[in-house]
Parts: C-alpha cells; structure tokens; sequence
C-alpha cells in the first residue's frame, strides 16, 4: 500500500463524521482495556516480567548481529533457508523467486504485519499468484480491498452487515448463497471457503512473533488456527520476519509469552503457539516439505543504530492502539499506512520517511497511557516528541503552527519576557472575554477555533497564580 | 529514507542481501569487531544456561490446576483411572455430542495401549479433510495456564491437531508440568533433534474479528476434550 498518512488531518475528518466508525472503536476500546485490565491485575508478577522482558530484548538488541547469525546457521542445520531482504522490494522479489522455483500458483496467508509493511499481496497477484489471506479479520479486508485498521483485530472497523454483503458477493462465483447475519454462521461461512483452500495451496506464508536463536525456530501466535494450517498444509513454508523478532532461547520465548496474549487481547496464552523448525523430517507424516525464512531490514538496522533503538522492542500487541485516545476517536485507516496508533505514528515515519507522515507524531496527547501500558516498556511519547523536533527541524508542518512556534519558542526561552507578555496577553484576553466567557475566533488557531470555543482566561497567568497561593496560603 | 511502499513491480533480488542486512545491524550495534569472538562466546554460555526468568507461582494439586484452567479456556476435561477405561471415555464423550466411531489416532505409546472396543472405526495416519474426530497423544500439560503440547513426528502428525471438528487429547498424568519452562525441559532431556512442530494449545480455535465477539470454532477444532489417564 502507497502510504497515505500525510492526509491524516483530512482522513481523521471523515473518521470523525462516521457514526458507523464510532460504535465499533467505542466497543472495541471497552473490551480491549477491560480485559487486558483483569489479565494483569490478576498476575502480580506483571511488572517483574516486564522488566525482565525488557532486559532480554534491551540484550538481544545489542547483540543482534551475532543471534542474527546464529539463527540463520540453526535454521540451515535443520534443513531451512535463511534469505536476507534489505529493503521492501527485496523481500518481495524474494517470496517471489521461491513461489516460482515452487512452480506455486496457490498462496494462503497467515496475519503478518510485515508482509502488509512491504505490500506482499499485490506483489504476489501481480506475479500471477492467487493469494487468499485466512485470518478471519485480513480476510474481511482483502475481500474488501483494504487496510488493516487494528493489528490485532484488522477488520474492527466492519460490522456484520458489512461482512454478510461481502461474503454474499465474493462467494456467489463459487455457488455459495449470502449467509446468515449471525456471527456463527459468518464465521461458519469463512471457515467452509478457506478449507478449500487450505487444501490447494502450494505455498503457506507466515509472519513470526519471535524468531528462536538457540534452535532456528520460529514462533507464531494465534487464537484460530489459520496460521498452522498454512504453515502445515501447502509444500513449501515461507515465514516473513523483521529482523527484530530474534530471541536467544526458549526460555526468554516464556517470559514475553506471558506478557503478549494479556497484553493483547487479556488471555493468559493464546490458543495457538507454534514453534516449527525446518521442514518435515524425513519420517514425519505431514509438514512443509521447504521451509524459507525471510528476515527483512526495511529501515530497522537504522532504528538499532540511532535514538529509536528501543522502538525494536516492540512485539505488536496493539495495547498501546486500545489505550490511546487519538486512536480511539479516528481509527486506524486515518494513519494511512499499515502501523496504526502510538507505535505506528513512531515506526511509520521511521520507515516511509518524515516527510511523508509528519502529521502522526503530532497527533497525541502525550497523555503518556501507550507508554503506562506497553508491555516492553517502550517510551513511546518521548518517541513522538523526538519526532515532531525533527519535524519543526526540518521545516515540515504548516507555515501558521511553524510561526506559533517560532515565537512560542522564542518567549519561552526568554523567562524575563516570556512573563511579562504572557500576563499582558491573559490581562487583554480576560478583558475582552469577560462577558461572553470564550472566544469563537483567535488569531494563529483558526483549526482549533472551528470546532469548538476557546473560553476565556481569568486575566491572571498560572505562574503568577501559583506564586499567589504558595506565599498566602501557608 | 527506504520506501515501504507497495506498487512497484518486483525485480529479482539484488545480490548480497545477507552482507547489506548483516553489515548494516553490525554497524547499527557499534560493537568494537575485535571483540566478536569474546561476544559470541558470551552469547553461547547465555543460551546454553537456560536461564529461567520469571515464573508466576504455580501451587498446590497440578491436577485441580490444569483441570481448573482448562475450563477456563472452554475445553472439557476428563479424569480416566488407567489407559485400559480411555476407549469407553472417548465413547461417552462422542455419544454426548451425537458423533459417530470414526476416529483417527496417533500412533504414541500411550495412544498405542488404548484397546479400542470393536465399535469404533480407527485410522492410524495423517488428518484427511473429511474426518471429524481426532485422538492424539500429548507430549505435555502445563498447568500454569490449562495448554497442552504436542509435538510432531511419524507418530504424532500435526494435521490431527487442527483439520478435525473435534479434537480428543489424551495426557498421561504424569507429562502434567507446572510451567511453559519444564516443557523445553522435557523436550530437551527426551529428544535428540527438534521436532518440526512443537504446538502449544490452549483451548478450541476462536475468533474475535467480526465485531469483536467470540466466536469458537474458526479454522481449527471446534471442541477439544481432555482425557486425563493415570498410568
């Protein structure tokens, strides 16, 4: 996908009117925080885990280079390949390239972000492959010729009716009437369509949660059973992976296990997780008979090596999407690219380029709840306001809220005239709001006067107010 | 900065992807190279160690634990006082749910012992799209969190644990752990090669993509059942 967030100030305006939007983000924000609230409430060892967690990956990233070989060498040891995607149309070509030494027409697809980050799909269908994604929630949205809105859940944004008229559209071709607008019998309905194929599919691709120095395993983790069945079923395996995803070993696998599924979704375990280790051996009765790996840089080592290093600790739970306000009032398809939210108005720029999404690290609160959430401890508002400095830095962002700045910054660096200004200015406005107690319109934020008043100050700053109090009230 | 971007037609890959990806992070980790050889050492010892981490206590009966757990996940669980009574608690089972006597089995050595009554119809193979039940052997349960383990091999294939509508696990109580750890444990001390698939279950296939409302039974079983066997 063409990354669309520089249109994330128009794109969150018609969020913004969608009713239909509204009642799914109100649901989705209640089920999510509740149950991650009552996953970690009821495990008083969360916060040791945490840090623990955070050591090991803090580690790991360190010394990412040498755990990058040694899984690379495990991987070859027990049969598999190792293949190395510098960029986005590297990891393209490559998944290409296997698919037709394969002679593969068939794909299914388990969820991976980074094969949305690198837009495998339209990649593989222009290549004449049929891809069929079997996540329930991709599936919706490839259906739907969309983008995820939720990395965990991607097709939070539909509602069933939606669903129904997809499904009674896509699936007349092959015989099959509109279903039911029961959750069961849509459900019922994906589950009947993607059996077959299941059963036809040459190549399974999956992405990785974590990838397994100590062995040359890779981990998946899900609640359906999609990603074994790809993973199992077509002859030849292909896992996408970031270069991140590494761990040294089985037990420090453990530790950040228990953190993902509560943090993610309030399980204590998903239902699925899966370790699979080269191809089937030799004996075995089914299993891929290939299995590749594809560890795609695509702007991480560039992370590892600057001031967002521990961006790479990210394990793509979503906590910080389902706690951040922003989030909650625009949705995802308002960020415009495939990483929504907190962590994707962090890695988006990262990846696409400042220029390219100056608008998301502006679009916070830094209320500080992603950061009080993350499992992996990730100082996600510290993040965003690096970000919107270089962004200031490198002259991106309106000329009006650049000159705000500039003299916003100027007085503040001056505490001699910043208080005297600041109490003639509050002086003015609490003189010329005293009757109608707000403003409709103020000079330099017409955006934020258009939708709301600004009420009126009391003629007094904070800073002389506070000084009032602390020498008269003791 | 690299484009993420989609569109562009694939070429084929540029040669030297491992050396640009590797080059870059060794650059990127700003280590001292001389020192390579000292932090592969360091990170060998780290992985041999085994190190455990964090472990939230798991106290009292395993057995209540695990069975406690397990219903929590919406599996249902079964106690069965020696391997010679699984063959009529898998019966009771299939007759509550009105299935039939077809079933396909691993071939373990627990499964192995089960001396099926004449009525069932048993297929000792990999999963085949039709079946509807399945008997497998567990290499492990955990009581921590109510998840079963299976592992793959000529005995054990993966497909059983997912292609059939309902799913049949038996467990010899005495693979019962407490934690996630003591499974990589076992798996260590018991095998010499790592299986291609190690699958951690923790209750029947669910989804919660349309309207984030549970739903059990997407691409995997639709009931899973856990027999206990004191052996």
């Amino acid at each position: 996908m063409i990354p669309e967030s520089h249109r994330f100030p128009d794109r969150a305006g018609l969020a913004l009117a969608d009713e239909g939007l509204r009642l799914a983000l109100d649901r989705a924000r209640q089920g999510f925080i509740g149950n991650r609230r009552k996953a970690v409430d009821a495990l008083p060892e969360f916060p040791a885990l945490r840090e623990a967690a955070r050591r090991i990956k803090d580690h790991t990233l360190s010394n990412l280079d040498l755990y990058l070989e040694r899984f690379e060498s495990q991987v070859t040891a027990s049969g598999g390949q190792v293949h190395w995607a510098a960029d986005a149309p590297a990891a393209r070509a490559r998944i290409i390239d296997i698919c037709r030494e394969a002679g593969a027409r068939t794909v299914t697809k388990g969820k991976s972000m980074v094969g949305e980050e690198v837009a495998l799909n339209e990649a593989l269908e222009e290549a004449g492959l049929e891809v069929v994604e079997t996540d329930l929630g991709e599936y919706i949205i490839q259906l739907a010729d969309e983008t995820p809105s939720h990395i965990v859940a991607p097709a939070i944004h539909k509602t069933r009716e939606e669903i129904r008229d997809l499904f009674a559209k896509h699936h007349a071709p092959l015989g099959l009437g509109p279903p039911g607008l029961g959750n069961a019998e849509l459900v019922a309905r994906a589950r009947e369509v993607l059996r077959r194929d299941f059963l036809r599919a040459d190549v399974g691709i999956t992405g990785a949660n974590f990838l397994i120095a100590e062995s040359g395993s890779t981990v998946i983790v899900t609640n359906e059973g999609n990603g074994d069945l790809s993973n199992t079923l077509p002859r030849v395996h292909i896992v996408i992976a970031g270069i991140e995803k590494v761990l040294p070993g089985y037990e420090d696998l453990c530790t950040v296990l228990r953190l993902l599924a509560r943090s993610a979704t309030g399980q204590e375990m998903s239902v699925y997780t899966t370790v699979s280790t080269g191809p089937r051996r030799s004996a075995d009765l089914d299993g891929p008979e290939e299995f590749h790996v594809v560890l795609v840089d695509n702007g991480r080592s560039g992370m590892l090596g600057g001031e967002f290093r521990e961006m790479l600790r990210c394990i793509r739970c979503g906590a910080c999407l389902n706690h951040c306000p922003v989030y909650h009032a625009v949705g995802g398809h308002a960020y415009g690219w495939v990483y929504t939210g907190p962590m994707g108005s962090v890695l988006t720029p990262l990846i696409v380029g400042l220029d390219r999404a100056h608008h998301l690290p502006n679009a916070c609160t830094l209320n500080g709840r992603c950061e009080q959430v993350c499992p992996m401890s990730i100082p996600l508002p510290s993040m965003l306001r690096k970000l919107r400095a270089r962004g200031f830095e490198r002259g991106l962002g309106t000329r009006t809220s650049r000159l705000g700045l500039a003299m916003w910054g100027f007085l503040a660096r001056r505490p001699a005239l910043y208080r005297p200004v600041a109490g003639a200015a509050m002086g003015v406005m609490g003189w010329l709001g005293r009757r109608r107690g707000a403003f409709r319109r103020v000079p330099l934020a017409g955006g934020w006067t258009a939708v709301r008043d600004l009420p009126a100050p009391e003629g007094e700053t904070f800073q002389r107010a506070w000084r009032r109090r602390g020498s008269g009230g003791r | 900065m690299s484009a993420g971007s989609g569109g562009a037609p694939a070429g084929s890959a540029p040669a030297g992807g491992r050396d640009r990806v590797l080059g870059a992070v060794r650059a990127a980790v700003r280590r001292d190279p001389a020192e390579a050889a000292v932090r592969r050492a360091e990170i060998e010892a780290r992985i041999a160690a085994r190190e455990v981490h964090v472990r939230p206590p798991v106290e009292g009966d395993l057995t209540a634990r695990f069975a406690e757990k397990v219903a929590l996940v919406a599996s249902t669980f079964a106690p069965v006082k020696g391997v010679d009574r699984v063959s009529k608690a898998v019966a009771d089972y299939l007759d509550e749910h009105g299935l039939g006597r077809e079933i396909v089995v691993t071939t373990d050595p627990l499964v192995e012992q089960v001396r099926w009554s004449n009525e069932f119809a048993v297929a000792r193979r990999a999963a085949d799209p039709d079946d509807r039940v399945s008997v497998t052997g567990a290499f492990a349960g955990i009581a921590e969190t109510g998840t079963l383990v299976f592992v793959s091999d000529r005995r054990t294939p993966t497909t059983l644990n997912f292609l059939p509508e309902t799913h049949v696990a038996v467990l010899a109580r005495d693979r019962l752990v407490p934690h996630l750890e003591d499974v990589w444990e076992r798996l260590r001390d018991e095998r010499a090669d790592s299986p291609r698939t190690v699958n951690f279950i923790t209750g029947p296939s669910r989804t919660g993509d349309i309207e984030l409302q549970l739903e059990i039974g997407a691409h995997g079983p639709r009931r899973l059942h856990v027999l206990l066997v004191d052996v």
